[in-house]
């Protein structure tokens, strides 16, 4: 091996990356957009178009004709292609309206009501026409915690044994317990809720925390289990043969070779459930119902949860309550969003780790 | 060959007697199939204690199927079946009263592709068997620096053995994979083409790394290159299959089967005039 080379033998030579966009490219496609959405802007006013969706639609046209314009002279591949991605590109735009809809609606109709208060109160003492500045939907969040705690208690170890029953035991059963998963899926959430008011509340004679966590957990099992069981597919067959080659058995190396592998899917696979039942309501409004007091007790009684919480606001029907509701909404939307995030943030984590010891190794061997 | 067959089922007392005394890992008539396709017929042969012993023969003839028997992972195919003897130290592995995972605890393998377990470090992985199986070692690091010398990785690894191990390169990996099978102390270490995918630096490495571990165990590798199989092995069985199932044409003494094996078709594989 020759000694390695000196670097400031490289001095002159800068990285380059000739396949990248260029800023002036990208300036000019910016300015173009402007220009033809003051054009559309303009043909909303002097014609029948009008309105977001008339200038929408303005818009695409005028982009439709600049594409056809410019690619007239070339071939008729080139041309097909610059339509079809106009079309895709518009299609995702389209696909994204509803969900900024609903999210706008909310942080619009929602924000009012905020007040870092908002976070750590009850409504005993206020009532739902008080202004903003008083009560909160502190006793919500919690409750919808808790319950939401009770069913991941249940559903994650059990949506994880399912899944490994259904990949690596693979016993008779597997077709039964898949399509029971499959089936449960299903279940519409009243259905659910209506299942654990006759077996647990009606025995218990009374409301619970403790009954709406089952509930939720009913309707969470069937998502934790399909993940979890998709997630534990993706583990190569090399490393259970490698296990089983070691002299391990069965479920040693379910637990110490494959599980840990897909540790990150999993914990994926219990907050997809999450989000499933965060925001369920006639579950709860069956099993847990409302009150307007913080509860920590999960067979105390009737407990409150963020949906039962918009739901009744809704009912009360006055501008401050309706507005309280939509500021549950939001909240319920954040907390949703934020679970989501946290799923790929962990998911993510485990590759960034690998790259990061890749990373790491390959300095380690420059250095040596 | 049916004939061969017959022998292996009707033994004098006298030949059980010399079975049961031969050490290290024998085979006889064995077969195997997956459903109703016959892919490896009437094997006997015999891998003596310290050695090292290369299976070669072109693609499809059985070769891995065979090493898959001699440490019951040929089991793990749903359909896969078998007939035969499988001796370990003169009893049969197959026995019913056998437990596969302590068969395959005496019996390690090494597999064609590096496998080390991606949540495990490196340290880890090394001691991966012995937590795997429930052994009782209480002397982790020393057996982690052993296993790595051994299976020439120490020196490269030794101030990372936190680091995972999938962010070696592929040959490290492999030794790696050699490390965890040492760990468990094996009789037999099976390896199912264990450098086809590494480089020559890698390759050599782990040759020297066979050697070595032959002063202790039985070595059975599975080998496309004959330059390696001529290099690292001290007995050669030859494999070949005629579109039917896979049967071995030779065994002998490597340099016996490179310079002047007794069969023809040996001869025109061993020069590379096909496969």
């Amino acid at each position: 091996m020759n000694s390695v080379p000196a670097t400031d033998q490289y001095l002159g030579i800068e990285p380059l990356r000739p396949w990248a966009v260029t800023r002036s490219t990208n300036l000019k496609n910016f300015s173009r957009s402007i220009v033809f959405g003051l054009v559309a802007f303009l043909v909303t006013i002097m014609t029948p178009l009008a309105n977001i969706d008339g200038w929408a639609v303005a818009f695409l046209l005028i982009n439709v004709a600049w594409v056809v314009g410019r690619t007239s002279r070339l071939g008729v591949k080139e041309r097909r292609d610059a339509v079809l991605r106009l079309v895709f590109t518009s299609l995702a735009v389209l696909a994204f309206v509803p969900w900024l809809s609903i999210f706008l609606t909310v942080l619009l109709k929602g924000y009012r009501a905020i007040y870092p208060g908002y976070f750590f109160s009850d409504m005993r003492t206020s009532t739902p026409e008080d202004e903003f500045n008083i009560g909160g939907a502190g006793h919500a969040i919690i409750g919808s915690l808790i319950m939401v705690a009770i069913a991941t208690v249940i559903t994650l170890p059990l949506g994880i044994l399912s899944g490994i029953y259904l990949t690596e035991v693979r016993g008779r059963m597997t077709f039964l317990v898949r399509f029971i998963v499959q089936s449960m899926a299903g279940v519409p959430s009243v259905v659910a809720g209506l299942f654990i008011f006759t077996t647990i509340v009606q025995p218990m004679g009374k409301y619970s925390g403790m009954a709406g966590g089952l509930a939720l957990a009913v309707l969470m099992l069937p998502t934790v289990s399909r993940t979890a069981e998709e997630v534990l597919k993706l583990v190569p067959d090399d490393l259970r043969s490698a296990g089983y080659a070691l002299g391990a058995r069965q479920w040693r190396t379910a637990i110490m070779v494959v599980l840990p592998t897909v540790k990150s899917g999993l914990i994926t696979a219990g907050i997809l459930g999450v989000a499933r039942v965060i925001g369920e309501t006639a579950p709860l409004l069956l099993t847990s119902l409302n009150t307007n007091g913080f509860v920590w007790n999960p067979v105390g009684g009737t407990v409150a949860s963020l949906p039962t919480y918009i739901f009744s606001m809704f009912m009360y029907g006055t501008e401050y309550s309706t507005s309280r509701a939509w500021t549950g909404s939001l909240v319920l939307l954040a907390l949703v969003f934020g679970f989501f995030v946290l799923a790929r943030r962990l998911s993510t984590t485990a590759v960034q780790n690998a790259k990061t010891d890749s990373r790491k190794a390959r300095k380690l061997k420059k250095k040596s | 060959m049916t004939k061969q067959n017959a022998d292996t089922v009707t033994r004098t007392p006298q030949q059980f007697e010399a079975a049961s005394e031969f050490r290290g890992l024998e085979t006889r008539g064995a077969h195997a199939w997956f459903g109703t396709h016959h892919a490896l017929a009437d094997v006997s042969l015999h891998f003596p204690e310290r050695s090292v012993t290369g299976l070669i023969g072109p693609s499809g003839c059985g070769k891995s199927t065979f090493i898959r028997l001699l440490n019951r992972m040929h089991e793990f195919i749903p359909s896969a079946a078998m007939a035969g003897e499988i001796l370990l130290n003169g009893s049969d592995i197959y026995d019913p009263s056998e437990d596969p995972a302590l068969i395959r605890l005496k019996v390690g393998m090494v597999f064609q592709k590096p496998n080390p377990f991606p949540a495990m470090t490196i340290r880890e992985n090394v001691l991966a068997g012995i937590k795997l199986a429930h052994l009782k070692r209480d002397n982790h690091d020393d057996i982690v620096e052993q296993c790595l010398s051994r299976a020439g990785l120490w020196k490269e690894v030794k101030d990372r053995l936190g680091a995972s191990g999938g962010s070696l390169s592929g040959g490290q990996q492999q030794r790696l994979c050699i490390a965890r099978s040492l760990a468990v102390e094996p009789q037999v270490l099976l390896m199912d083409e264990p450098c086809s995918a590494l480089d020559p630096g890698s390759t050599l490495r782990i040759e020297e790394t066979i050697k070595e571990l032959a002063e202790k165990i039985t070595v059975v590798i599975v080998t496309h290159n004959m330059q390696q199989a001529s290099r690292v092995s001290d007995y050669c069985a030859f494999f070949l299959t005629d579109g039917g199932p896979g049967y071995l044409v030779e065994a002998d003494e490597t340099r016996k089967i490179f310079t002047n094996p007794t069969d023809s078709r040996t001869a025109d594989y061993v020069q590379g005039k096909f496969g």
